[in-house]
């Protein structure tokens, strides 16, 4: 089972932190561990997914879609239809439970979209518990309108004006944060990155997508499916997809990446794409970095892309060549919105819209498969930017 | 036994305390941080701790992150740093430890950084985001070079890893004093006496505390225990206040002397 009881997908992953926080990633994990494998936990964790959260999400077969681009079939796993909008309230829900069997009475949290802020606030106020949300001063410009929805959360919103001002420095600011308040507070990390246990614990806790829909996809086609595509930033949604089917080597791994303005440029969030070996933020993954191990800004027009680092157990999968890595940019991502818009009456994400416009350029090679898409979350926080994009009048 | 093991034996023949200063290699040019290790080291300091810029130092306060960032911009680069840490080298023997975070190590090579950092005359590496678990690598190929890695104990740290770390450390223990990020702070933890006393009672070796220090009681009250202190970011404001002034060296200087008691009419 990956990975190994230091964090390790073979040589991705680990723990590179400062000496202050070891005690507290070994204080989580064994706590984790435990949680895990305990009734209750589990109980109340998969209580709250279904009843507050949502789930179990549909798994909607997307014929107009299908028909159009000539493809067999077409599954949508509807994570958009979750509460707050995305998937990632399912790995905010369990990590705030556990912060409470940790007696942690402060939550902390950094985001970049502002969708993992909006679900770590969420599930702050409904436990009635202090949460506050670091955020780059860009993001906060690009993404106002989930600002407002953390504050009416009752979330403190902390404006990072630090290195680029975006996700990477929030993660870096939400650290020094926890570093200092270590004992009272528990910090919810986003996505499949971080020092271990995070990139495991996120995993586990958004593997309920993947779990899901192998049930679902069996009940409606009596098999397997032969592609699971998702969009990698950090890689929660993705992993969260793809980590149940691991050993079903006949299903089809793709993710796929921000390639912003092209990735002959440096504007693209293309971590596994074009990263090299390196540590960020506590894990050895890739990373986007210049010749002098300085780490880039990424950059793709889904805000929730645009992370210059990506999951341990990605890098894993692509060195294995479990799975695809490929990328869309931000074009491509435009035509993706307005096709899923068009053809099914769906909104989406920007994020996901990258693989909706994917399945577009591999439609000769899917004509007889069936593809699930992870749908990870809707569009409405992107308007703004389609609008702008489009050029809608 | 490099020149670290050396100063240290030396301090205790003299029944003497370390004064080790950060100073962010480049901030504010690479001719100030020259001079100011030259007149540091006249000055009686002990160790100087050379921080190479990183774009994403988690475990720094402000204070040096934005010294870090001011000399990312003025394009300081690890080959800068390794020849200025040379030419430092030539005209003085004061012990010298890089301070740096991991990822610009792997990008720059293992084996190469620890050849090039023999070869400029570098003692020690001080790494914040790499502890003694991850370090199995670096440490056999600095020890092939004779670098010393030194490790940290925070708070934090109980039990057996107090061991692992009091053994793996090279040259000295790095105590840091608070759970937290680097920055001048007017009190230190209340616990931290009894902390180190806890630490000098395992180890043999010399232990020197850091982050928060920023007054010379506090220094006072910590030589009593340990065997030196580590002044960083009040020396970052000490040169941001003084950016740009014809006496910045003699400023930072005088701090340090008042830092360590002497009286001299400090303003």
């Amino acid at each position: 089972m990956f990975p190994n009881n230091k964090g390790y997908f073979e040589e991705f992953g680990g723990r590179f932190v400062p000496e202050t926080l070891m005690f507290c990633l070994k204080q989580l994990e064994d706590e984790y561990l435990k949680a895990k494998k305990d009734k209750k936990f589990l109980r109340e964790f998969n209580y709250y997914l279904r009843e507050y959260a949502g789930r179990p999400t549909p798994l909607y077969l997307a014929e107009n879609l299908s028909r159009y681009l000539g493809i067999n079939k077409i599954y949508l796993k509807r994570e958009d239809l979750l509460h707050t909008g995305a998937h990632k309230i399912n790995n905010t829900l369990g990590q705030v439970l556990l912060a409470i069997r940790m007696g942690k009475r402060r939550i902390i949290a950094e985001t970049g979209a502002g969708q993992h802020g909006v679900a770590t606030a969420t599930v702050a106020a409904m436990f009635g518990l202090k949460c506050d949300v670091y955020m780059g001063k860009q993001d906060i410009k690009r993404q106002r309108l989930n600002v407002f929805r953390m504050k009416l959360l009752g979330a403190n919103v902390i404006p990072v004006e630090s290195g680029s001002q975006t996700l990477k420095d929030a993660i870096n600011e939400a650290i020094r944060d926890w570093v200092t308040n270590v004992r009272t507070t528990h910090y919810i990390i986003g996505s499949t990155v971080g020092p271990h246990p995070y990139p495991m614990m996120v995993r586990d806790f958004q593997s309920v997508i993947g779990r899901e829909t192998k049930e679902q996809i069996i009940k409606k086609e009596g098999r397997l499916p032969d592609y699971l595509i998702a969009c990698v930033g950090g890689g929660s949604n993705a992993m969260g997809m793809f980590s149940p089917f691991f050993k079903y080597k006949q299903v089809k791994f793709i993710g796929v990446e921000a390639a912003g303005k092209g990735l002959s440029t440096n504007r693209h969030s293309a971590t596994l794409t074009k990263g090299k070996k390196g540590v960020l933020h506590g894990a050895y993954s890739l990373v986007l970095e210049d010749r002098f191990g300085q780490i880039k800004s990424a950059y793709s027009i889904a805000p929730g892309l645009d992370y210059p680092g990506v999951g341990p157990e990605h890098a894993f999968y692509k060195k294995i060549g479990r799975a695809r890595y490929v990328t869309v940019d931000d074009k491509g991502a435009l035509e993706g919105f307005k096709l899923l818009s068009l053809t099914e009456g769906i909104i989406p994400a920007l994020e996901p819209a990258h693989v909706i416009f994917y399945l577009n350029k591999l439609k000769r090679q899917l004509k007889n498969s069936i593809v699930i898409v992870c749908l990870s979350g809707r569009g409405d926080k992107d308007l703004d930017i389609v609008v702008k994009g489009l050029k809608i009048k | 036994m490099n020149r670290i093991e050396r100063k240290f034996k030396e301090l205790k023949r003299k029944r003497q305390k370390a004064f080790v200063v950060f100073l962010t290699c480049g901030y504010p040019d690479l001719r100030t941080t020259k001079i100011l290790i030259k007149e540091l080291y006249r000055a009686g300091v002990d160790i100087i701790e050379l921080g190479i810029p990183f774009s994403d130092p988690l475990a720094d306060g402000k204070l040096i992150q934005e010294s870090s960032a001011y000399a990312l911009k003025k394009g300081i680069d690890i080959f800068k740093v390794f020849k200025l840490a040379s030419e430092t080298r030539r005209i003085t023997s004061i012990p010298l430890c890089l301070l740096t975070y991991y990822n610009p190590i792997i990008c720059f090579g293992l084996e190469r950084f620890m050849r090039m950092s023999r070869d400029s005359g570098v003692d020690g590496l001080i790494i914040p985001d790499l502890p003694p678990e991850e370090s199995k690598d670096i440490l056999k190929i600095a020890k092939s070079y004779g670098i010393s890695v030194i490790f940290f104990i925070s708070p934090t740290t109980s039990g057996e890893r107090l061991k692992l770390i009091c053994n793996l450390s090279r040259g000295f223990i790095y105590y840091v004093s608070l759970t937290g990020v680097t920055g001048p702070r007017e009190k230190l933890p209340v616990d931290l006496i009894d902390n180190l006393k806890k630490i000098k009672k395992i180890t043999s070796k010399p232990v020197c505390v850091g982050f928060g220090i920023s007054r010379p009681d506090q220094i006072k009250r910590l030589y009593k225990i340990v065997d030196g202190v580590i002044v960083g970011s009040a020396i970052i404001k000490k040169i941001k206040d003084n950016l740009g002034k014809p006496d910045l060296i003699k400023k930072v200087v005088d701090f340090v002397l008042w830092l360590r008691g002497n009286k001299i009419s400090y303003v």
